[in-house]
């Protein structure tokens, strides 16, 4: 592989093929590279994909590609032992005009590689970059067992595992707190019973999240698909250390919870995986660029914890590496002078705009783990005693409320709570 | 078969797809640290494969299971992660 590339992008999830379907387009040399045996083939997600940064790439993308169910209801549930709160919302907008969408990376990834390479891009899979190529302390090209390859810009689009930032010099070792382990497993139903059980129509569906019960920051998610379920659990690794219990084991708690159990009763598992979340927020996000080379999505750790996004960061961050790729190769200068650029545009763009904005978020939750365990307790709790009918009168109902209320939490610590709360989003 | 039985690992594992490379992409750095492992055995708490057990004096790694979430690395040390080759590990069908 003597050819020299205007670009290398090693990974093909969202983010490397935004770059590479947006420099080839420009009429950019470029080659990605894939270590699974196809694009997805190692990615895993929640989880949804969002029409409007989709279709930055592909216009009405959900003609074509391998979609499974467009969402049109959230779900909120708070969950204590043997109970759970649901708060949720439905839309009839969200059928008129799209907002997500759940997929399976295994068979979305590849559809849209193929964008990518329809633009001119090649991809080349089953081969593992694992080293960048340093010279003068500028990146030159990336190494992988079929040999060195050179470009002018290495682009980084290889996860949250990701090696060539860490090789580069670019990122440290992951923060136990900053990342999420997530435990997931794809359950087949047939269509109808879904559709059944959770209250859709033909292709509708419904993406939930599910807090409390559990260790600490632990949060279950749930996503509706065709003819299967996504189910699963993250929690971060500090958070699952302390703990002493398994990631199955939990995995396994949430699925028996008698909330949850009845949704996915009689489905059969069809496949299991785990992943990493980097969801530090912006005090972990990588030093995104350096002569040479840019680093986009997971592999920067751009993930918007709080909202639940992923994939549009990955997709926008890829896009805008793109973009300063082509004004570099315009320049004829591929040093941090030009790339520069492309972290001030990510500062510019809601990417890092939210996640500075939330920059307290991830831990003030951290070191106030109560928010996920005793207010959904205390939601539980509360709904109940509300419910329970026998006689006694709703003024001594209404005060013993108040009274379990204020021996959980007390009035002082309810103001601060919600003071922090105020504060952090405002 | 339904979900309410719950599977071991193994036999969830026997759902995925993996391609086994005969080199193992997961090692430990300094075996004699675990010996006295300063994290009460991390990396078998964590994976949520089982690929890590302790078998009479020593850690061992059935690297086969792994599905590459990097769980184990960032608990310790005194883990050597790599990617498996190209086109080998864990091979998603859904993901």
């Amino acid at each position: 592989m003597a050819e020299k590339f205007d670009s290398v992008v090693v990974g093909a999830g969202p983010a490397g093929i935004a770059a590479a379907y947006t420099m080839a387009k420009a009429g950019l040399n470029v080659l990605v590279v894939e270590k699974g045996e196809k694009p997805g083939a190692k990615n895993v997600f929640g989880g949804i994909i969002f029409k409007h940064h989709t279709e930055q790439i592909a216009p009405e993308f959900w003609k074509t590609a391998p979609i499974e169910r467009r969402v049109v209801e959230y779900q909120y549930w708070f969950l204590s032992k043997e109970s759970h709160v649901l708060v949720s919302h439905r839309n009839q907008r969200f059928n008129d005009q799209y907002n997500a969408f759940t997929v399976h990376r295994a068979k979305f990834d590849p559809w849209f590689a193929k964008l990518a390479e329809d633009a001119g891009a090649t991809i080349i899979n089953r081969t593992t970059a694992d080293d960048v190529i340093k010279e003068n302390g500028k990146i030159v090209g990336v190494k992988t067992e079929r040999g060195e390859i050179s470009a002018d810009v290495v682009i980084a689009a290889d996860g949250v595992n990701s090696m060539l930032a860490r090789q580069a010099g670019l990122r440290e070792e992951l923060d136990p707190d900053a990342v999420v382990l997530t435990v997931k497993e794809v359950v087949a139903l047939p269509k109808q019973r879904i559709e059944e059980r959770f209250n859709l129509g033909p292709d509708e569906g419904v993406a939930a999240l599910l807090v409390g019960w559990g260790p600490g920051m632990h949060a279950g998610f749930l996503y509706t698909n065709r003819d299967t379920l996504s189910i699963g659990i993250g929690v971060s690794m500090r958070d699952l250390d302390k703990s002493g219990q398994r990631p199955n084991a939990l995995l396994e708690q949430f699925k028996s919870h008698p909330s949850i159990a009845p949704l996915i009763r009689d489905a059969e598992l069809k496949e299991y995986s785990a992943h990493l979340i980097p969801e530090g927020g912006y005090d972990h996000v990588a030093r995104v660029y350096m002569d040479g080379m840019l680093v986009v999505g997971d592999a920067a750790m751009l993930v918007n914890a709080i909202n639940w996004e992923g994939t549009n960061l990955a997709l926008t961050s890829g896009i805008i590496a793109g973009e300063t790729a082509i004004e570099a190769k315009r320049k004829g200068d591929f040093s941090s002078r030009t790339l520069a650029k492309y972290r001030q545009r990510l500062e510019q763009s809601f990417v890092l705009r939210d996640l500075r904005k939330y920059r307290n978020v991830p831990s003030f939750f951290s070191t106030h783990p109560h928010f996920f365990t005793l207010y959904p307790e205390l939601a539980n709790e509360l709904a109940y005693m509300w419910h329970v009918v026998d006689d006694e009168t709703k003024d001594e109902r209404i005060k013993r409320m108040k009274s379990t209320l204020f021996k959980r939490r007390s009035k002082l610590g309810l103001v601060s709570d919600a003071f922090h709360l105020w504060r952090l989003f405002s | 078969m339904t979900a309410q039985r719950v599977l071991s690992i193994e036999d969830k594992l026997y759902r995925d797809r993996f391609k086994v490379d005969e080199e193992p992409h997961l090692w430990i750095k300094d075996p004699k640290m675990c010996v006295k492992c300063p994290f009460n055995f991390v990396c078998i708490r964590v994976c949520p494969t089982d690929v890590y057990k302790w078998e009479e004096d020593k850690i061992t790694i059935t690297y086969d299971a792994c599905v590459e979430c990097g769980a184990c690395q960032i608990a310790c040390y005194d883990i050597g992660w790599k990617h498996p080759k190209g086109g080998f590990g864990i091979s998603y069908k859904y993901g």
